[in-house]
């Protein structure tokens, strides 16, 4: 498996009144082939704009963003196209973000012909076969978006996002607008499109369901920084960070007979505007010490499982005891 | 400020009963609710669950007579609130019971508050309106107190709605929905804008002020999660009617309708790794055209010909259970063998 996507040291800076605003601090991360990335956080996180910008909707203020090898940070506008046909997002409003006078067809046909690829003649083939691919029948070919359901909906954004058969995918919030029942159909074309394109994905969300159903590997971000990071099954085993603890904890379960074990957090996210070095979670967290408030690095405490917390080991003393073995063979690394 | 009354847990507060309205245009009726029956007690918190457009918000609005003046219609029923009849008591009465008894929280805050008002004027003039004798200072430090409890900073309430992040647009809503101590809230889909630890939050604190006051709440969501974590009783609405009713331990536990079934296989389990999930297929019917029979008859794959026409009969199961299926023992019967061909 080769990464598709590589992050390195990735800021995204805002220039606002007060001073800057760090949406997206120093994000290292790597995007494996046909493989989903969860990246999880509270609204203001940053989540998103990471996701803007690595599909260069903002442009970078430093760091690397690696497309196959490729350092493609600063592409130059005439490349950007050919870039955007590999890279695609799908919106979380699919009602926002659909033209509302343009038909289904003339959604899902507009990068076709941006493309230049298609002649008129095989567009047509091309169209339907996109339709079929996402589920959107035929005879909703000429609907506008107002005539649609949000399920149907969101099958355009996802059928526009795949039509020049891009490789990388982010999927912001695809699914948060929708209903159940249909959240669960878009969540299976998903994965279904995964499987038969090897597609990768970055799927941005807040529901920590979905994303343990969706996801290879997760990404917990607070404010703006990567706080933990490692395979989906070891963050739902132990989450070694606070924060990942209380974001866990704070999952409504449909089990009624198990109830869980709430942290409570107190307050909410501080600004991140002009932020002071240290843990960023520090002022929510109930075991914060001064050590804290230094630079805290992500570190390798699993193996494959990655953490930015100065106190991870005397915090989950137990659950490293646990995996003795795997903490050793890191440190002889 | 200083609290007045409170009430005795247990009494009838909300009775709904028989309820249908529906929404006319010149092409098409929509028949939004139909027969709707169910009945509130002080103090407890009952649940409405069902996909959007089956018509749980407009059992919200009617009892709070927010429907539009224009096209929609109470076609027949009663709403009683502690015992008079919010349906035909005069709007200059409900003027009274609105926003101070009876309060709401809406689901979208951007459209719920006012884009040229700082918050603090909106928390404090629904206080100011309900509490006349109340001096400005007094509402002031009300409204700090009401935006601290759900989580926001007193040096923002200058602010206006726009700076905020939709989750905070919407903890001011619940502010303005809780800074009169209602007896009845009905929340609209309160938390679904939220983070989870925000959610979490303002789902304890919710749940703490019913409690202390004994508020009574009519939840609208979608979320079986929040359900199971607030609620006393659950209805699950499809099509305008509510097809299953009982304790939240009883309608999530077992489940009678196939309709509660689809919702609860729909999720991901996050206590559970899972392969795939089971959609319900189709969607829901358009309300201005609903089939014959049983509402949920065209995407239920236990569907027969009974199912197809005439009235559906409500069928009582022990306890408050209640469940409107023609085929309810069928079903479990089907169901069980279901499970055991998946379990070997």
């Amino acid at each position: 498996m080769s990464a598709v996507v590589e992050l390195k040291n990735l800021k995204k800076y805002f220039d606002v009144k007060e001073g800057q605003l760090h949406a997206v601090d120093d994000i290292t991360m790597s995007f494996e082939e046909g493989t989903t990335m969860g990246v999880v956080g509270e609204s203001g996180c940053g989540k998103s704009t990471l996701a803007r910008t690595i599909i260069h909707l903002y442009e970078p203020t430093s760091g690397q963003i690696i497309y196959k090898g490729r350092d493609v940070t600063h592409v130059s506008r005439k490349d950007l196209p050919k870039l955007r046909q590999e890279m695609q997002i799908i919106f979380q409003d699919p009602y926002m973000t659909l033209n509302p006078r343009y038909t289904v067809e003339d959604t899902l046909k507009e990068p076709l012909i941006l493309s230049g690829k298609y002649e008129p003649a095989s567009l047509d083939k091309q169209l339907s076969k996109i339709m079929d691919m996402v589920g959107i029948s035929g005879r909703l070919r000429m609907a506008y978006p107002h005539e649609l359901s949000g399920g149907r909906r969101q099958r355009v954004g996802i059928g526009r996002a795949l039509a020049m058969n891009p490789k990388f995918i982010v999927c912001d919030e695809p699914v948060s607008a929708l209903d159940v029942s249909i959240q669960a159909q878009i969540i299976n074309l998903l994965q279904d499109l995964q499987k038969e394109y090897g597609l990768t994905y970055m799927f941005v969300t807040h529901d920590m369901s979905v994303v343990r159903h969706i996801s290879h590997n997760i990404s917990v971000m607070y404010l703006g920084q990567l706080v933990e990071t490692s395979p989906t099954k070891d963050l739902f085993k132990i989450a070694l960070h606070p924060y990942s603890k209380a974001l866990l904890s704070a999952i409504p379960s449909v089990d009624i007979d198990r109830p869980r074990k709430k942290i409570a957090l107190k307050g909410e996210l501080v600004s991140p505007i002009n932020p002071k070095p240290g843990c960023r979670f520090a002022p929510r967290c109930p075991y914060a010490c001064e050590a804290c408030s230094k630079p805290q690095i992500l570190r390798e405490l699993l193996p494959n499982h990655y953490i930015a917390c100065c106190r991870a080991e005397e915090l989950n003393r137990e659950a490293l005891a646990a995996n003795q073995e795997n903490v050793n063979g890191i440190l002889l690394k | 400020m200083e609290q007045t009354c409170v009430y005795q847990k247990g009494e009838d507060l909300l009775k709904v009963e028989d309820l249908s309205i529906e929404y006319t245009s010149s092409k098409k009726i929509v028949h939004a609710t139909n027969h709707v029956l169910f009945a509130l007690r002080r103090g407890e918190s009952m649940a409405l669950v069902g996909e959007s457009g089956c018509g749980k918000s407009t059992i919200a609005k009617a009892i709070l007579r927010i429907l539009p003046d224009y096209g929609a219609r109470i076609t027949g029923g009663k709403i009683l609130f502690d015992g008079e009849d919010l349906v035909t008591i005069p709007e200059k009465e409900m003027d009274k019971i609105r926003g101070k008894r009876i309060s709401m929280v809406f689901q979208d805050p951007m459209t719920a508050l006012n884009p040229v008002k700082k918050i603090v004027t909106q928390v404090s003039g629904v206080i100011r309106l309900h509490h006349p004798g109340m001096s400005r200072k007094e509402s002031v430090q009300e409204t700090i107190r009401m935006l601290g409890s759900v989580g926001i900073n007193p040096n923002r309430i200058n602010d206006y709605p726009y700076q905020f992040s939709g989750g905070m647009q919407q903890r001011v809503v619940i502010a303005i929905g809780l800074a009169c101590n209602p007896e009845l809230l009905l929340a609209d889909e309160p938390t679904t804008a939220l983070d989870v630890t925000i959610q979490s939050q303002v789902l304890d604190m919710m749940m703490d002020l019913i409690h202390e006051r004994n508020t009574a709440m009519l939840l609208i969501t979608h979320n079986f999660g929040i359900v199971a974590e607030t609620c006393d009783y659950v209805g699950v609405v499809y099509g305008g009617e509510i097809v299953e009713y009982g304790t939240k331990r009883e309608v999530l536990k077992s489940p009678a309708h196939p309709y509660t079934m689809g919702l609860l296989d729909a999720i991901p389990d996050v206590a559970k790794d899972s392969d795939r999930l089971q959609p319900i297929p189709g969607i829901m019917p358009e309300p201005s055209n609903l089939p014959a029979g049983c509402k949920f008859h065209t995407r239920c794959k236990y569907a027969t010909e009974v199912c197809m026409s005439g009235d559906v009969p409500v069928v009582g199961l022990g306890g408050q259970h209640i469940c409107q299926c023609h085929r309810i023992k069928e079903i479990q019967a089907e169901r069980k063998r279901e499970e055991e061909v998946e379990k070997p």
